[in-house]
């Protein structure tokens, strides 16, 4: 299956510093219908029955949490577009806020106007502060232009915390605390940014809004699979030959993305959804790429066969021991205990027991973490268990090898040399 | 989630205006040292201890002075694939320190960071705000120079 560029539509033909080159492509020709022509329940509606999901990785239908938000009363009520995209492997954000930043813009607007927040943020990573005056004279334009009558776009800078990709973290870090996660409920459509209800959407979910209001629900809700309706864009990067930003439709398969578009070969296994995404080895490559299967926020990361797993996992540990936040026991002590057994079993001084505590902890962390990051910091854990398992129980015989072989203490003794 | 137990209009907007207003410091003075706080911290009304909590939790809001140039070598899995540390290697040979580590000239600091967003280009790092990618170890010391 051929790419199907729905919301990288726009990128590389329109010129992103001018809104003229939009407006001439049809853009914000849905905001006018939406202002002009729906009522605000009209395009939640709209969005519900699109089977919108949320794209940042969690899925979460988007109009059902548009629902909420409007009906909580309040006069005062927050949209934001979460552009802190830091999750390993995952460039798409920063790829579509450069080569089209027009099109978030008018999702933004007409989410406004669902919802009934007169004012909006884009949460920009720090990472990406090239992009902050780019972002900012587009909006500046489209304010121009009229278009941001009703809700206003504040582009807010980021800091440098993965974490504050979670949208309570995110939202203490607009409030000018610590990007720490809070305890839920409240979810944010009922109280969010400064207690007021908020609704917090990735860049990319923002832009599939426009083509379901031109287009309709029908339209939408036709591509993709039962739960996972439209098209999701994927970033594809490590062992490939071509990588890069590529869009397909819900339920294509992985195989589709990995070799025949991003051109891999050798492959062992490949990681879908970033640092917390599920490994899937190679024997597994026509699964097919939803919510109800892997997807995340659709970062994948090619393994060829040179690669130790564990090497792999031990990586991605170091990234969310490193990211944690802190606040909650099992994440904060949870990743760190993994940290230290993987690290040893890498240098070749692991212990009969390690793979056992590294199943106790992944259940403990999924079941008591506060947020996604210690939720999910053991998916890649249990799932190379589960499908490598071998290279665990090799890399302890191998440590017990050694270990005997040069004699305990002269091996911890020689460890600084090694 | 009020920290202290007197929350009024202004402090809450002082509190929203902190990131920006520690970048802006971080502009003007290098790193966020003590004066620096203290005196954002007569500013806003806002307690020292909070605003150090604050920059302290943010890997880009330094507290304890850094070189001229900033080097984030990227070592996340996807340019850790690519051989990031190679780069970091050639990059400790060039300069003379480890990541986390700033030259006597204090002229560059060196770290290792958490992804970058250019994973299609790995292996790769910022040089304060400007991204280098599809680095070799052979590359860095002329990417350096165009910095002495």
């Amino acid at each position: 299956m051929a790419e199907k560029r729905i919301v990288l539509g726009n990128c590389g033909v329109i010129d992103p510093q001018n809104i003229e080159t939009y407006l001439a492509k049809g853009g914000f020709k849905a905001f006018i219908k939406a202002r002009d022509k729906m009522k605000p329940q009209g395009i939640v509606e709209e969005i519900k029955k699109s089977g919108l999901t949320g794209r940042g990785g969690a899925g979460f239908p988007c109009g059902l949490k548009w629902e909420l938000a409007r009906n909580t009363k309040s006069k005062t009520k927050y949209l934001i577009c979460n552009a802190d995209e830091g999750e390993v492997g995952q460039f798409k954000d920063k790829y579509l806020l450069s080569k089209d930043p027009f099109t978030l813009i008018e999702g933004m607007c007409i989410a406004g106007l669902a919802i009934g927040a007169q004012q909006a943020y884009i949460y920009l990573r720090a990472e990406y502060h090239s992009l902050y005056d780019h972002l900012c004279r587009a909006i500046a334009q489209a304010k121009d232009k009229g278009f941001l009558k009703y809700t206003d776009i504040r582009v807010f800078e980021g800091a440098g915390a993965y974490v504050c990709g979670e949208e309570s973290a995110l939202m203490n870090s607009i409030e000018g605390r610590r990007g720490e996660s809070r305890y839920k409920p409240p979810y944010p459509p009922t109280s969010g940014l400064w207690d007021r209800p908020t609704i917090i959407n990735n860049v990319e979910t923002l832009m599939n809004v426009p083509h379901i209001i031109n287009n309709g629900a029908a339209w939408f809700s036709v591509m993709g699979t039962k739960r996972s309706k439209g098209t999701k864009v994927f970033c594809v990067s490590g062992d490939v030959a071509r990588p890069g930003v590529y869009e397909l439709e819900m339920g294509s398969t992985l195989k589709e993305l990995v070799v025949d578009l991003a051109g891999a070969a050798g492959i062992k296994a490949v990681q879908v959804g970033g640092s917390t995404g599920s490994i899937i080895p190679v024997r597994m490559i026509n699964t097919p790429l939803s919510h109800e299967t892997c997807l995340g926020s659709g970062a994948v990361v090619v393994l060829n066969s040179d690669r130790d797993i564990v090497d792999i996992v031990h990586n991605n540990m170091r990234f969310l021991h490193e990211e944690s936040c802190g606040k909650c026991t099992p994440c904060r002590e949870g990743t760190e205990v993994m940290l230290e057994i993987l690290g040893r079993m890498v240098r070749g001084d692991g212990e009969a027991g390690d793979i056992n505590k590294l199943e106790d902890l992944a259940r403990t962390m999924a079941m008591a973490s506060l947020c996604g990051l210690g939720q999910a910091a053991a998916v890649p854990v249990l799932d190379s268990l589960k499908y490598f398992r071998d290279e665990y129980s090799d890399l302890i015989d191998q440590s017990l090898f050694l270990r005997s072989y040069l004699g305990s203490e002269l091996y911890k003794s020689e460890e600084a040399v090694i | 989630m009020s920290t202290a137990g007197k929350e009024t209009p202004s402090s809450i907007a002082n509190r929203a205006e902190l990131l920006p207003a520690l970048k802006q410091e971080l502009a003007n003075n290098n790193s966020l040292s003590k004066t620096v706080l203290t005196s954002l911290a007569d500013k806003t009304g806002l307690s020292l201890s909070e605003i150090y909590g604050v920059s302290t939790f943010y890997a880009y809001l330094p507290v304890v002075a850094a070189g001229k140039n900033i080097i984030r070598v990227c070592g996340c899995l996807p340019c850790d694939l690519k051989d990031a540390q190679g780069v970091i290697g050639s990059i400790k040979k060039e300069l003379g320190i480890d990541p986390g580590q700033t030259t006597a000239d204090a002229r560059f600091s060196l770290e290792q960071v958490s992804c970058i967003g250019a994973c299609d280009q790995a292996p790769a790092m910022m040089i304060n705000d400007t991204l280098y990618g599809n680095l070799t170890p052979a590359r860095i010391a002329d990417i350096l120079k165009s910095f002495k």
